[in-house]
């Protein structure tokens, strides 16, 4: 019998093409014939254009065509902006710079050439010629009245204000004993997906189609966005994700340059390719974070938590992308944390910046909030002499299932046992000892910190009514004639591994080896329709899908057996169906119905059902053949599920990072890390720890060493990697990982997400860490990222006054 | 990230080589490893017309002991010279500071002629070059000269290489008797070349320092030798105060850079931090 495989860390199918170098990114699909595109960008990040000349690009040999603002701005749809908020100001996007640049990567101009090196070259030939006004950078002072405005008919650079929250916040904090106040900075981020974008386009004129491939998390949202920017019908534009190395919420999103590689390919009647270089990729692709935000958080003397206020100015950049503005209202509903909060209050102001847009960065607005109520707690902690731990558990809820736990932010979690995640995360850290460790260090002049931080996230996004074009997910599942499974999901994995896990989920609902299915995602021409991989939602929303199509799938199996077996009733177990009273006895490895190559003459054999039990490829194959099918069945052997979420789903747990810094350079070296998370049933152990590290290796990076920084004109002094410092093997500590298991209620197979926790969890407890060890010297807060000279410094003038 | 056009000669000696130089002069640049200038023509920083290729002159490819002393032919890999069984045994500074450069990529590929060359203020090799007091031979029309290593690093991204000349060795005489080498580097995190970067290279007499020298990268705008640790540390005690207090003087003199990762001020205190480490390092491999 085939074993199951749902709970066992088996290893991933795509594995093999992608070691091998055998993947197919967009840049390694070759088709004849093909142009390139390169773009002209921005070198100023606010400035009038007075004058574009491309008489010169244009006459260079293999320029086949010069496109600008002028030529195509109107003739494309503006960039889509899917979220929406009262009253917030809407600036025209469109895929070229007309009349003024907003920041440093703005395109002004598309050449396309017989080649990518011509096409570079024809850009230095254009001549712009600019007048270049002050740049906005700083998110909170863009409010400022004073500050020059971007959009000028908007009159200010306030995109928009926005109160949310529950319970009355002024009387919860004047109730309190004592008010915490801080400002906390998170800095803009960039999301570094490995494969940066890239975009071929192909027109068939006699079809009038348009193929677009694109490294894309969105496929189908990004066909009906693009269809409509370009004006053709949505049944006329194929969207192809081929292999797509990564996005971490980067490609959450429709980009100017793929509405503008159709065009070309339209007008030039040939394929046009645009590969988007590293550079570019800092300049053009959305970053993440950046918040300015101050908080207040009120407390009783034993530590009860009353009420949490965040004031916080958004920085979105000159320009809506897909979900820009929608961003800060997800820190806003996950400000309670874990914990009972009776009264929360966010009070936003969005503003323009001439910076490029912000967006979904992997935990996309929720790890703001998770380090915004985890630094607040620690504030807490530190005013009231606490225990960081204790303060903790004594805003826990009791553990809960049933959607039961209402936060102040209008939220129903779905399950939690806050209280089993952390305690967990204690022993293994043998967190007393580690504190008595501290003690001993610390009177031997060594510096030495533990974070805690307990978080909690909202993922598997989500229910339809919460979110801008469909929170629901896709699946068909057929069985061949040769009974070999298919799945094609609406999900596009880019590296989360779920060609596996939902094979896994298949495999064991059918009784059939993983090696039987293959998942198919990513090509709209294929695909049924579906939303995309992001906000963890693969598993949740499209595992279930797949569940919930394979129940579907299995019940028609089962008419069918039932009709061959010439039974009433049957029972299902190891891929095999026996009359209901007797059990499938000497149940064995299911044989290929069509063992290779022996098949008569191209002809397929007769299903030979024993009489007593019929396998689902047998199943499968007598659906195909439908000599001998129920008068009221249809043929074939397949199920399509749209699966519709009634609630988000929260996943938890407990980070614990142990740091020791050198006085003498301020390094921080971690001595542990631990995790404890619970992302509900886990369908794939391995994979599920692969999303951790990969978590919180981006949370580390954003603790301690990344930030896009814009300096005083808006020029991107971080413009390579040699600059913005993304975690390396070197900084990573070793992890020592477990996890605890409760089940969410919003889904059949109790499954939370995983995707970004390492991402929302990680962050706050490598700060904390590094901010208890310095709390010798009076510190209670340190802003991201906590370089070493930070450190230096207040050591430094601490031992000098000493 | 796409260069203008090139030509392209795999040159078959070192006289091939110096003719195709003469011949294209400024619109020709000598191509080893590609490490600096493969990503420099790339972001169109540089544009030559033609690349010369010397990394397939198996002439330029070495590393000998000859009469006392060790050469190093320019095209040599960080990876030859990391994973060299006499340099490991004479000098173990350069397989150590090999170590710390780039990664296995890089070290496959990049060459020591080629990174000094290139002048780097923060590259590796040159804290090293300067620490064992390294003669660099150029070769020209007029035939060879012999640069030393103060005069060597001229100013950011300067060597003393004249047009038309190629550096064809690094040459020097290993420490004898008791000694100790240590190379100490802070990476930058983006980067990971030397914030800071210290090369020591002493010998011992009894419990004392007979001779020392130093060499800093990454702290100012060339390499440079640190003459007051120097100074300081000849005929000195090997004991901690001492080295500490010889390692104040790491950056005398020199105004340091300043970047967004580190300030002046931070660098300068970094470099007497890791002076003081790699003399101790150096010392107590010297006992």
């Amino acid at each position: 019998m085939a074993e199951k495989t749902v709970g066992k860390p088996i290893k991933r199918t795509e594995d093999p093409r992608l070691i091998q170098g055998l993947a197919h990114y967009v840049d390694d699909i070759k088709l004849p014939d093909t142009l390139h595109a390169v773009f002209l960008r921005s070198i100023y990040a606010h400035a009038r254009i007075k004058s574009i000349d491309v008489t010169t690009a244009q006459k260079l040999p293999g320029v086949v065509a010069v496109y600008t603002g002028k030529d195509i701005a109107q003739k494309i749809g503006p960039v889509p902006c899917g979220a929406a908020i009262p009253e917030m100001k809407v600036p025209d996007h469109r895929v070229l710079a007309t009349t003024k640049v907003y920041w440093v990567g703005h395109p002004v101009a598309m050449v396309v050439a017989e080649n990518k090196y011509t096409a570079r070259d024809a850009i230095d030939l254009i001549e712009v010629d600019y007048d270049e006004l002050p740049a906005v950078v700083d998110e909170e002072k863009a409010a400022d009245p004073k500050s020059p405005v971007i959009h000028e008919k908007f009159g200010s650079n306030i995109a928009y204000k926005l109160t949310a929250g529950e319970g009355d916040i002024e009387a919860a904090l004047k109730a309190a004993d004592k008010v915490v106040k801080h400002k906390i900075l998170h800095r803009r981020l960039a999301p570094i997906a490995m494969e940066p974008r890239g975009v071929l386009a192909r027109y068939y004129p006699g079809e009038q189609e348009l193929t677009l491939w694109t490294s894309t998390q969105i496929p189908h949202l990004c066909r009906t966005q693009v269809a409509l920017m370009l004006g053709i019908p949505e049944n006329k534009l194929r969207l192809i994700a081929p292999e797509v190395g990564g996005g971490f919420g980067s490609k959450l999103n429709v980009y100017a340059e793929e509405a503008m590689l159709g065009y070309a390919s339209m007008q030039t009647g040939r394929p046009v390719k645009w590969i988007e270089g590293r550079r570019e990729n800092m300049q053009a692709t959305i970053h993440g974070r950046g918040q300015t935000g101050y908080i207040e958080i009120g407390c009783k003397r034993d530590g009860t938590i009353t009420g949490f206020r965040y004031n916080v100015f958004a920085d979105m950049g000159s320009y809506f992308q897909l979900l820009t503005p929608a961003i800060p209202t997800l820190t806003g509903l996950m400000l309670s944390g874990c914990y009972k909060i009776p009264a929360i209050q966010m009070n936003v102001t969005a503003t323009f910046t001439n910076k490029m847009s912000t967006d979904a960065y992997r935990g996309a607005g929720r790890p703001e909030a998770t380090y915004v109520i985890e630094r607040a707690m620690d504030l807490v902690a530190a005013e009231l002499r606490m225990d960081p731990v204790e303060l903790r558990r004594k805003n826990f809820p009791a553990p809960f299932d049933n959607n039961s736990f209402k936060t102040a932010t209008g939220l129903f979690y779905d399950s939690g046992n806050y209280q089993a995640a952390l305690d967990k995360a204690l022993k293994m850290a043998d967190y007393n000892r580690l504190r008595e460790d501290q003690r001993k260090a610390r009177s031997e002049g060594r510096l030495i910190g533990i974070g805690v931080s307990t978080y909690v996230e909202i993922c598997a996004m989500g229910p339809s009514s919460a979110m801008p074009a469909g929170g629901w997910e896709s699946a068909t599942v057929r069985i061949e004639p040769t009974g070999k499974v298919t799945i094609l999901t609406g999900a596009s994995p880019h590296g989360q591994g779920e060609e596996t896990s939902f094979a896994q989920i298949a495999a064991d609902q059918l009784g059939v080896e993983v090696n039987d299915l293959t998942v198919i995602h990513g090509d709209t021409a294929v695909v049924q329709y579906g939303i995309g991989t992001f906000g963890s939602r693969g598993t949740a929303v499209g595992g279930t899908a797949v569940y919930l199509a394979l129940q579907k799938l299995k019940e028609k199996a089962g008419k069918l057996a039932a009709h061959l077996l010439e039974c009433e009733n049957v029972s299902f177990s190891d891929g095999k169906f026996c009359p209901a009273a007797a059990k499938a006895k000497g149940a064995s490895v299911p044989e290929p119905v069509v063992p290779v190559g022996q098949a008569p003459g191209g002809s397929l054999p007769e299903p030979n059902p024993s009489g007593k039990q019929i396998s689902i490829q047998e199943i499968a194959l007598a659906a195909h053949l439908a000599k001998n099918i129920p008068p009221d069945m249809e043929p074939g052997l397949s199920a399509t599920t749209f699966f519709e979420p009634k609630n988000f789903t929260f996943p938890f747990g407990t980070h614990i990072a142990v740091v020791e810094i050198d006085p003498e350079t301020g390094q921080v070296h971690f001595q542990r890390y631990i995790a404890v998370d619970d992302c509900g049933r886990q369908i794939n152990p391995l994979l599920v720890h692969g999303q951790i590290h990969g978590g919180i290796v981006q949370s580390l990076g954003q603790a301690l060493y990344e930030e896009v920084v814009y300096d005083d004109q808006g020029q991107l002094t971080t413009g390579t990697l040699m600059d913005y410092a993304v975690p390396r093997a070197a900084h990573v500590p070793w992890f020592e990982l477990d996890s605890t298991e409760t089940l969410s209620p919003v889904n059949p197979m109790g499954v939370k997400g995983v995707g970004e926790a390492g991402s929302i969890g990680a962050t706050p407890a490598i700060v904390a860490a590094v901010v208890d060890a310095m709390s010798p010297f009076g510190i209670r807060h340190l802003d991201m990222p906590i370089k070493p000279e930070n450190l230096w410094r207040i050591i430094n003038k601490k031992a000098g006054a000493a | 990230m796409i260069p203008t056009s090139f030509d392209y000669i795999a040159a078959k000696s070192v006289d091939d080589a110096l003719s195709l130089l003469a011949k294209h002069k400024d619109d020709a640049k000598l191509l080893a490893g590609g490490h600096s200038l493969l990503p420099a023509m790339k972001l169109r920083i540089a544009q030559p017309k033609l690349l010369i290729d010397i990394s397939r002159i198996k002439d330029l490819n070495y590393i000998r002991e000859e009469r006392g002393q060790i050469r190093i032919g320019a095209t040599t890999t960080h990876f030859q010279i990391e994973t060299s069984d006499l340099l490991g045994r004479v000098c173990p500074l350069l397989p150590e500071a090999a170590t710390n450069l780039g990664d296995m990529q890089v070290r496959n590929k990049g060459t020591i002629g080629g990174s000094i060359a290139h002048a780097d203020p923060a590259a590796d090799w040159p804290a090293s070059i300067i620490a064992l007091n390294a003669e660099m031979v150029a070769v020209g029309a007029k035939g060879e000269r012999v640069i030393k290593s103060d005069d060597f690093f001229v100013e950011l991204f300067t060597s003393a290489l004249q047009p038309g000349e190629i550096l064809r060795e690094i040459r020097f005489t290993p420490p004898k008797g008791r000694f100790g080498q240590a190379y100490m580097k802070f990476r930058h995190p983006a980067s990971g070349f030397a914030v800071v970067g210290i090369a020591v290279s002493l010998t011992t007499e009894g419990s004392k320092c007979a001779a020392c020298s130093v060499g800093v990268t990454g702290v100012a705008g060339k390499a440079y030798r640190a003459g007051g640790v120097e100074r300081a540390m000849k005929g000195a005690a090997l004991d901690g105060k001492t080295l500490a207090a010889a390692a104040d003087h790491a950056a005398d003199g020199v105004e340091p850079n300043s970047d967004l990762f580190a300030s002046g001020d931070y660098r300068r205190h970094l470099a007497q931090v890791y002076t003081r480490r790699a003399l101790e390092t150096a010392a107590s491999k010297a006992k």
